[in-house]
């Protein structure tokens, strides 16, 4: 059995799994609901200046029959009286006092306002504080949220604020809504953050209802932007936090990973690109808090598998294989191999490369089964048929490399060597 | 025993008679099986059906609540699409060559798919065919069968007016008055035949019979074209002492009268014989189970791997609780007082496979005696070889030959479906019958070019 607790920053917790601060953490019901279920901490909805939610307030993106493939929300910081959300975490620290407990602020934009917030959740016990810089709509326009993150120097001020006055560590949260986050990242870090999370939600309008013509979630008659979460952001929120993990700056300070983490693989992989401890969201949304044990038990089983006793075993492992293009190796050459004992004859390889790589599935008729061969010579690796065969490891990749030697693509053109023909 | 009608209650009969394939009861239970079709390429299922539906497209039209193209991409290719999704034998057809075979996985329910769609388009009337403006050219047709009404339909979409003569006084062919009405019902057929003629330009003239109220010569003179979609007749005879015996019967006869009289009006015996192996058999010894027999035996005189009907359909029958006997041929019919009293069957073994690969049954000398009051023939059935031969088409012991044009040999007389193919099924006789029509309007462009 492996060990999956976590310290972060002296923020303990008995496994990285944090809930994100949304509404499955917006009252001390759901938190216990949580903490008993076996969650490892959370961040506790964003509290912050006097809000009201509309109706509706979520939409959701479905994928070939599965549902809630991409969240998208309308929904404000926490909607609930400050001292009942003061008192609640309070209560839910005293009964748990071995998760995590950070809490979210978005305070009014000035200097006396955060203070005074700061002081107030410090009372509650509460381990640490994470500032909401990326809430991407409604908060935004009154100067909060994504605003606030969008521009570093205003997310610097705010940071140095927030030092001034708190005595647990600050973690602050990133809003995806940029060309990039590290700006924003750097800003934050030499404000003095202690660390950094990320990703936030991203803008985002998920369809139009093609009977009522009004995009949804539909709010008598109108609608606006949302912000994206759930499976379908976790590409981008993996590339953003690797930006984070490599940067010299911000690379200083730990990181929380969230978006689209359903699973304990998208929870190795979050840690694997530099996450210390990881939030879920739109996951627990969808299925409850259930779902903890499988993420834990999951991590648990892979990290023995791979003799990592710790989670330090191995966050931040694949960092550095994430390069430049430049740097790549042109010599690396691999061709698809098509088993024929697995193959189920769907012909969706060939169709792909046939119309729309390079032609390099040969199609032998047959009645009703045809059969399906690479043709090495035309084959440039690119993996498009094995990503569509429905078969696992039906077409796999042989390596068959152009050369021996290392070699990349200034040292290519250097040498003059030729390009594709085709 | 006895043969007695009226053995059950009302609610016996229509539990016994319920659609063996209920459809999707919901839109969501549609798309959990939809969405599981892989889309494939050159698909296996498509190249299954003898009418190529498209089948990967249209699940994919599904799953987009496209439900008038999915109907639509069916019909074009089958236009009794909805009751072949009822009654096609799916399981060595598209479905069994569905590659989630290979993966040891259920296939996709493609007929039940086919049915969800297509059951709207005929419940709601969808238009979705529109005549061309008529070419002025007028073609007869012979029965209003799947192969009759195939044709009719593909002609008509062309601007052909048709007329078709029907020797009963209903539409539909063997798909009213032949397969199980467990399958479909008599409404269904009614509906499936009114939203083909819907399309317009196709007139069902009944009791018009060929060789007894009309000739071949008066539709040829009266029409650019004739297509003959006759069917084949009743059950084989078995040529065997006693089949004149009361209580023997024809299984075609026995069917069409629980289709045309109703449950209740048709008599069944205590312990039932049937003989043969086809569909026709299995349909009429699950409906002599379901009428209320208290014993019904198959007996056939090859095994298993000889039988014409597939894995599915004899499940049917073993899990209706009839009887089977394997390698059994009949050999006499002995009767009391005019009426059967028992089956005696020469006992069989498979000799050396024959040039069709098929292995010969040949006597042992041994007999078996069933004790019955009952013998249903289903022993395949028998082409109209009196009509077609005194109308002078060439014919193989009544099926007729056509060329590779679905020409007969008189210029102009085309034929499709059971009376050329001697008997398969529902969907083969719609491929022939757009096959006669394509020829049909070949023929006619090449005489308009001359
Ligand atoms: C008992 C039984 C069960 C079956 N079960 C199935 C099944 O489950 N699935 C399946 O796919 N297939 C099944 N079949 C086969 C299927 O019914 C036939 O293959 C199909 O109906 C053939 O179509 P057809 O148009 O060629 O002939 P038919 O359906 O026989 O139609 C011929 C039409 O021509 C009419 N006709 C005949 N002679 C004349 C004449 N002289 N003048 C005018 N009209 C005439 C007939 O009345 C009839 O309407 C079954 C057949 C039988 C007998
Ligand atoms: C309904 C809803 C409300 C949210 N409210 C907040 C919030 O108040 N403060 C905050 O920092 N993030 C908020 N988030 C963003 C989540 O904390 C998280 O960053 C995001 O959902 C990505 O994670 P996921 O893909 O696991 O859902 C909210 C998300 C949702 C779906
Ligand atoms: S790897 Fe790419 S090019 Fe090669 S066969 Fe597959 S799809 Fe075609
Ligand atoms: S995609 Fe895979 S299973 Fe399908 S034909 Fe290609 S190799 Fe075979």
């Amino acid at each position: 059995m492996a060990d999956l607790s976590t310290n972060f920053l002296g923020i303990k917790s008995p496994n990285p799994y944090w809930l994100a601060s949304a509404p499955p953490t917006d009252k001390k019901y759901n938190v216990l609901r949580a903490f008993e279920a076996g969650w490892g901490g959370v961040v506790w909805k964003t509290l912050g200046s006097q809000v009201k939610n509309v109706s509706s307030r979520y939409s959701a993106v479905d994928y070939n029959g599965t549902k809630v493939m991409g969240l998208n929300n309308i929904e404000l910081i926490s909607d609930r009286p400050l001292d009942i959300n003061l008192r609640e975490i309070a209560e839910c620290v005293r009964e748990f006092p071995d998760r995590a407990m950070v809490v979210s602020l978005m305070a009014d934009n000035t200097r006396e306002k955060w203070h005074e917030l700061i002081a107030q959740v410090e009372d509650t016990g509460a381990h640490g504080l994470e500032l909401n810089f990326g809430c991407p709509h409604g908060m935004t326009e009154r100067g909060m949220g994504a605003a606030v993150g969008q521009d570093p120097e205003i997310a610097k001020m705010v940071v140095e604020w927030v030092m001034e006055k708190a005595t647990i560590p600050v973690i602050t949260k990133l809003t995806p809504n940029v060309h990039s986050v590290v700006p924003t990242g750097r800003a934050s870090v030499e404000g003095g953050t202690n660390a950094l999370s990320l990703i936030n939600t991203i803008q985002s309008v998920t369809g139009v209802d093609l009977n009522t013509l009004v995009p949804n979630p539909y709010v008598a008659g109108k609608s606006v932007y949302g912000g994206y979460c759930g499976p379908a952001v976790k590409p981008i929120a993996l590339k953003m936090l690797t930006t984070i993990a490599q940067d010299p700056v911000t690379s200083r300070v730990p990181i929380s990973g969230i978006g689209g983490i359903s699973t304990w693989k998208d929870a190795a992989e979050f840690m694997l690109l530099g996450a210390t401890s990881v939030q879920v969201c739109t996951a627990v949304m969808k299925h409850g808090f259930r779902i903890i044990d499988d993420l834990c038990d999951g991590l648990n089983n892979w990290m023995d598998e791979k003799g990592f006793k710790t989670v330090y075993d191995f966050i931040g492992k694949s960092v550095p294989t994430i390069t430049h293009w430049e740097d790549l190796d042109i010599n690396y050459h691999i061709v698809a191999n098509i088993n024929q004992d697995k193959c189920i004859h769907c012909g969706l390889c060939y169709i792909a490369c046939e119309d729309t790589s390079h032609q390099a599935i040969n199609l032998t008729y047959g009645k009703p089964y045809n059969t399906y061969s690479i043709i090495e010579n035309e084959c440039v690796g690119c993996n498009l048929c094995k990503l569509v065969c429905p078969v696992d490891d039906c077409i796999t990749m042989v390596e068959q490399r152009k050369g021996d030697e290392y070699l990349n693509w200034k040292e290519f053109q250097r040498r003059g060597l030729p390009l594709n023909d085709h | 025993m006895a043969i007695l009608n009226n053995r059950l209650t009302t609610e016996q009969y229509e539990q016994n008679f319920s659609d063996i394939h209920p459809p999707f009861e919901t839109r969501e239970a549609a798309l959990v099986e939809a969405n599981r079709c892989l889309f494939c390429y050159d698909a296996p299922c498509t190249k299954s059906c003898p009418t190529s539906i498209n089948i990967p497209k249209f699940i994919k039209q599904i799953t987009t609540d496209n439900l008038k193209g999915a109907a639509y991409t069916i019909l074009d290719a089958n236009i009794m699409g909805g009751g072949c999704s009822k009654v096609c034998p799916v399981e060595k057809l598209c479905e069994g060559a569905c590659v989630y075979n290979l993966l040891d996985e259920p296939p996709i329910p493609i007929a039940r798919l086919q049915r969800y769609s297509t059951e709207k388009a005929i419940a709601q009337k969808w238009p979705l065919f529109q005549r061309k403006p008529s070419v002025g050219k007028k073609v007869a047709v012979v029965g209003a069968g799947p192969a009759g009404l195939s044709c009719a339909h593909v002609l008509s979409r062309e601007g052909v007016d048709v007329t078709i003569y029907e020797k009963e006084s209903k539409g539909g062919g063997l798909m009213t008055y032949g397969i199980a009405a467990y399958k479909v019902t008599p409404q269904f057929c009614e509906d499936e035949v009114n939203f083909i003629t819907s399309l317009g330009g196709i007139t069902i003239k009944y009791d018009q019979e060929l060789g007894r109220n009309l000739t071949l010569a008066e539709l040829q003179a009266g029409y650019d074209a004739v297509y003959l979609g006759i069917g084949v007749g009743v059950a084989r005879h078995l040529g065997i002492p006693g089949e004149d015996l009361e209580g023997v019967e024809d299984a075609i006869r026995f069917i069409y009268d629980i289709r045309e009289k109703g449950y209740p009006a048709v008599p069944v015996g205590d312990k039932v014989a049937v003989i043969g192996l086809g569909m026709t058999a299995i349909d009429a010894a699950t409906q002599a189970k379901r009428l209320g027999a208290k014993e019904v035996t198959i007996v056939y005189r090859r095994t298993q791997a000889e039988m014409p009907s597939t894995e599915v359909e004899l499940n049917l029958a073993k899990l209706d609780g009839c009887n089977l006997i394997w390698l059994a041929s009949p050999k006499e019919i002995l009767g009391e007082n005019g009426r059967v009293t028992q089956l005696i069957c020469n006992v069989m073994e498979l000799s050396v496979p024959d040039t069709s690969g098929r292995r010969t049954p040949v006597e042992t000398g041994e007999t078996i005696t069933l004790d019955v009051d009952m013998v249903i023939k289903a022993a395949g059935q028998i082409p109209y070889e009196e009509l077609v031969t005194n109308n002078q088409l060439t014919n193989w012991y009544g099926k007729l030959a056509i060329n590779e044009h679905c020409e007969t040999n008189i210029p102009g007389v085309f034929a499709g479906g059971d009376c050329v193919n001697g008997g398969k099924e529902v969907v083969d006789a719609v491929q022939a019958g757009k096959d006669g029509a394509r020829a049909i309007l070949k023929k006619m462009s090449e005489r308009a070019n001359e």
